[in-house]
């Protein structure tokens, strides 16, 4: 009998393995078990199994200067099919209407003349991108893979508390944690019907050709990292073996006559689709930072000129600034005439005086928010705040009112998470991924969670001492899901099994001669 | 070199890598059965035992059925701790034609397979896949650093390629005999520690042609049919030079040539047409060379046992 959940109490949050009663919710009741089987000493050999794995594959962050494996943690976050499936809809119908206010933006800017959203709002965004007015991408596509932030409130429902639609990061550390996870605890999966992620890669690469120029038969696709030195640079090396394509930094890239190229030992070789993994500042000295030594000279006249496609598409940022977030259910309205199926979490717009003093008011009640961040910088939670930081971002917030937001604090879900001694609840979010084919949009069936570690903390961020969980999406019970269809080769029901290898020489007589001339001695 | 060790040495290079092909194949499977919430576990079990000729009755089979049987059972030759503990037997009576530090990666491979079985049942069966792929890489490495290019090492790598076709065929048969979609195609890739190369050979997903063409057909990569093939027969055309100035007098090396060219010169539309003949023509093509180079090379002397009756009988 194990002692794993001997301490384990649930605080007032939304806890995700127990119900107010105490008792495992349905989804958990098979794991639950599965844990009270396990003793913490049993549990510290995995943990000691999962950290070789990653310390071996590479898998670290540096922590202040020392490599750490990744912080997985061991006690899965399990989702139920039917609460899945409101989060895969509402996450792509987020990107639908998104995808389709990126592309009024910067043409005609419908919704901005209809007044849904005010047209200053837009031109004010930081990462609103003049150049990018007038560029069409080739299937209509800008964002190609998007992550939303999801957090679950008290009341057990999810709520969207950021779009990611620049570079949004985690997706190789979901695909990893599935693969650690099932050599390390092998018997949790066998007892649960958990979907797969490790086709993501596959699709991307399916939705980055498809959105290459017109006329290109056979795109080459490349993924465009910062450099070893970037902090998301396994994921950049991951994706690109993964969809084995080649991996290129800013200097491996050269633009002629608005042709991007990539300079390989069989001379210049055309590129046609760029994943970027660089911020739109970096991308081109041209036009955005002139000092940037990581991009690639040109390329945006490149994009303009139709010659090469840049995905997520560049401009992207205005549609995830903070400020811009507060109008994404009047967007779902407008261009999709749906209801949004995910709430947002409640936020201010300080713009308006009167909820500019409402926040200043209750300062140290809740969350403000750079609108232009993006990977929790920037952030002020009111409650964990000192009087120090409150009177400075009350300084902040009074200078300029257009570039922050607040936000209500959630009280993030809490799951089992093992810390010191045994399973203590701790605070996580959820971060899907979907990408865009321009088809359809895809939501892989899992996710980024991650957890925040410190007692009591909501700040789930890695660089932040986050660590993360394997995130399964139980397949309907009853059902499997179908199996993907590809009729093109023959089959056989009834062949025949191989014959068994050939099992070898064998002289048992022999050795048993050998053994009893016994030689030595005597 | 004595026909005694020459056979030594060629099942040494068989059994190494058929324990080091069942742990890829196994690794991948076990994990991709886990993983995949579609697969059934029934069917797919009895797919993997059925790539070893192996039918098994039980009902159902579950994974730690086909573990026990495909990597744990010392008994069973077609088993990785068998073909292990076969592999260490046979250096044994070579042990003078090896290098040391050959025989002595065979024997303390062999020395902590049952440390290593007990830990693969606390720790998971990974663990003990990623011993027997570690270790049959350094014994690879070691055979390639320490051994003269001489007939020996010529059996030994004989004996490896000629297995390592037979395993590849034997997944492919696997994998043809069922409906598969994209995600088998990658496993099965993976199985044969394809996948990135494949990957950054077509630059796009797997499906059933590009699998097959890349498995058996790619020139480049030392884990395809025909490039196995290839090396197969340079071994074979080393071990028995060319005599006269017409034909070939190898028998093996004569169906290894027309296995390979009845790779060579076919489309790929043309191989999957009929995949499933194709692989059992390749498979029986490796039965008749393990066979036709036992026969020349090995020459069985079936131990002579004296009878006294027989002897009376014919008088």
């Amino acid at each position: 009998m194990g002692d794993l959940l001997d301490h384990y109490e649930a605080d007032s949050a939304w806890d995700e393995m127990f119900d107010e009663a105490g008792r495992p919710r349905s989804a958990y009741t098979v794991l639950h078990q599965a844990l009270q089987t396990l003793s913490e000493e049993d549990f510290g050999t995995r943990c000691a199994a999962r950290d070789r794995a990653f310390r071996d594959q590479g898998i670290t962050f540096s922590l202040s200067g020392e490599e750490r494996p990744f912080p997985l943690d061991l006690v899965p976050r399990v989702i139920p099919a039917g609460e899945w499936s409101v989060i895969e809809q509402g996450v792509a119908q987020r990107v639908r209407a998104l995808e389709m206010f990126l592309s009024d933006v910067y043409s005609e800017g419908q919704i901005l003349a209809d007044g849904v959203i005010p047209r200053s709002l837009v031109t004010t965004a930081t990462q609103f991108r003049r150049p990018v007015v007038g560029i069409h991408p080739a299937n209509g596509v800008r964002v190609h893979v998007a992550g939303v932030d999801l957090v679950r409130g008290g009341d057990g429902r999810f709520y969207v508390l950021e779009d990611n639609l620049r570079t949004p990061s985690g997706i190789s550390y979901v695909i990893e944690n599935r693969r650690t996870m099932a050599r390390v605890f092998p018997e949790l999966f066998t007892s649960h019907r958990v979907r797969q992620v490790d086709s993501y890669p596959a699709r991307l690469l399916e939705a980055l050709r498809a959105a290459a120029p017109e006329g290109v038969a056979d795109p080459t696709v490349v993924v465009l990292t910062p450099g070893v030195h970037n902090s998301a640079y396994f994921e950049h090396t991951f994706l690109a073996g993964q969809m084995g394509v080649e991996l290129v930094e800013g200097r491996d890239l050269v633009c002629r006559e608005n042709v991007v190229f990539m300079r390989s030992t069989e001379g210049d070789q055309r590129v046609d689709v760029v994943y970027r993994r660089i911020d739109d500042d970096y991308l081109d000295p041209l036009h955005f930072r002139s000092n940037s030594l990581i991009g690639c000279p040109g390329i945006v006249n490149a994009a303009r000129f139709g010659n090469v496609t840049i995905a997520n598409a560049m401009g992207n940022g205005v549609a995830d600034d903070k400020l811009v977030y507060t109008y994404v259910p009047d967007m779902i309205s407008y261009y999709l005439h749906e209801e949004p199926l995910l709430p947002n979490v409640g936020t201010y717009r300080l713009e308006d005086t009167d909820q500019l003093h409402y926040a200043l008011e209750r300062l140290d009640q809740l969350v403000f928010k750079p609108v232009d961040g993006s990977g929790g910088h920037g952030l002020v939670i009111g409650p964990a705040a000192g009087e120090e930081e409150l009177a400075r971002t009350r300084d902040a917030l009074l200078s300029d009112s257009r570039g922050w937001v607040a936000q209500e604090v959630v009280q993030l879900s809490t799951s089992p998470t093992h810390v010191g001694g045994g399973l203590q609840p701790r605070h996580i979010d959820l971060r899907p991924f979907a990408v865009n084919d321009g088809e359809r949009v895809w939501v892989a069936p899992g996710g980024l969670t991650r957890v925040a570690l410190p007692e009591g903390s909501l700040v789930v961020n890695s660089s932040q001492g986050g660590g993360s969980k394997d995130t399964w999406v139980l397949a309907p019970s009853g059902s499997r899901p179908a199996r993907p269809a590809e009729a093109v080769h023959v089959y056989v029901a009834d062949r025949p099994p191989s014959p068994p290898p050939d099992p070898g020489p064998a002289n048992q007589a022999q050795q048993q001669q050998q053994e009893e001339e016994v030689e030595g001695p005597c | 070199m004595l026909s005694r060790i020459a056979e030594s040495l060629y099942w040494v290079g068989r059994y190494v890598e058929r324990a080091e092909d069942t742990a890829r194949i196994l690794d991948v499977h076990i994990h991709h059965l886990l993983e995949d919430a579609s697969v059934e576990e029934d069917v797919a079990c009895r797919a993997l035992l059925g790539v070893m000729g192996i039918t098994d009755a039980s009902d159902p089979v579950d994974i730690n059925r086909v573990t026990e049987r495909l990597a744990f059972d010392a008994s069973n030759g077609t088993s990785i701790r068998g073909a292990l503990v076969a592999a260490r037997e046979n250096a044994r009576g070579a042990q003078e034609s090896l290098s040391s530090e050959l025989w002595e990666c065979l024997n303390s491979t062999y020395n902590s397979l049952p440390s290593q079985v007990e830990r693969a049942a606390r720790a998971g069966p990974h663990a003990f896949f990623s011993f027997v792929k570690e270790r049959s890489a350094m014994i690879l490495g070691l055979t390639e650093a320490t051994l003269s290019r001489d007939d020996g090492w010529r059996f030994v790598v004989l004996g490896r390629s000629l297995e390592r076709i037979d395993m590849t065929t034997r997944l492919l048969m696997a994998c043809f005999g069922e409906p598969c979609g994209p995600s088998e195609w990658v496993t099965t890739l993976r199985s044969c520690g394809a996948h990135e190369a494949f990957l950054r050979t077509y630059r796009r997903p797997a499906n059933a042609s590009s699998v097959a063409e890349f498995l058996l057909l790619d020139r480049l990569f030392p884990r395809s049919a025909f490039h196995a093939l290839g090396v197969a027969e340079e071994c074979l055309a080393a071990l028995e030079p060319r005599s006269g100035r017409a034909g070939l007098e190898g028998k093996a090396r004569n169906i290894l040539g027309r296995a390979r060219t009845q790779l060579e010169f076919r489309s790929v539309g043309e191989l999957i047409a009929e995949l499933p003949r194709h692989l059992d023509q390749l498979q029986a093509a490796c039965a008749q060379a393990g066979e036709a180079v036992a026969l020349r090379f090995f020459h069985h002397t079936k131990a002579i046992e004296w009878s006294l009756e027989e002897a009376v009988g014919h008088t």
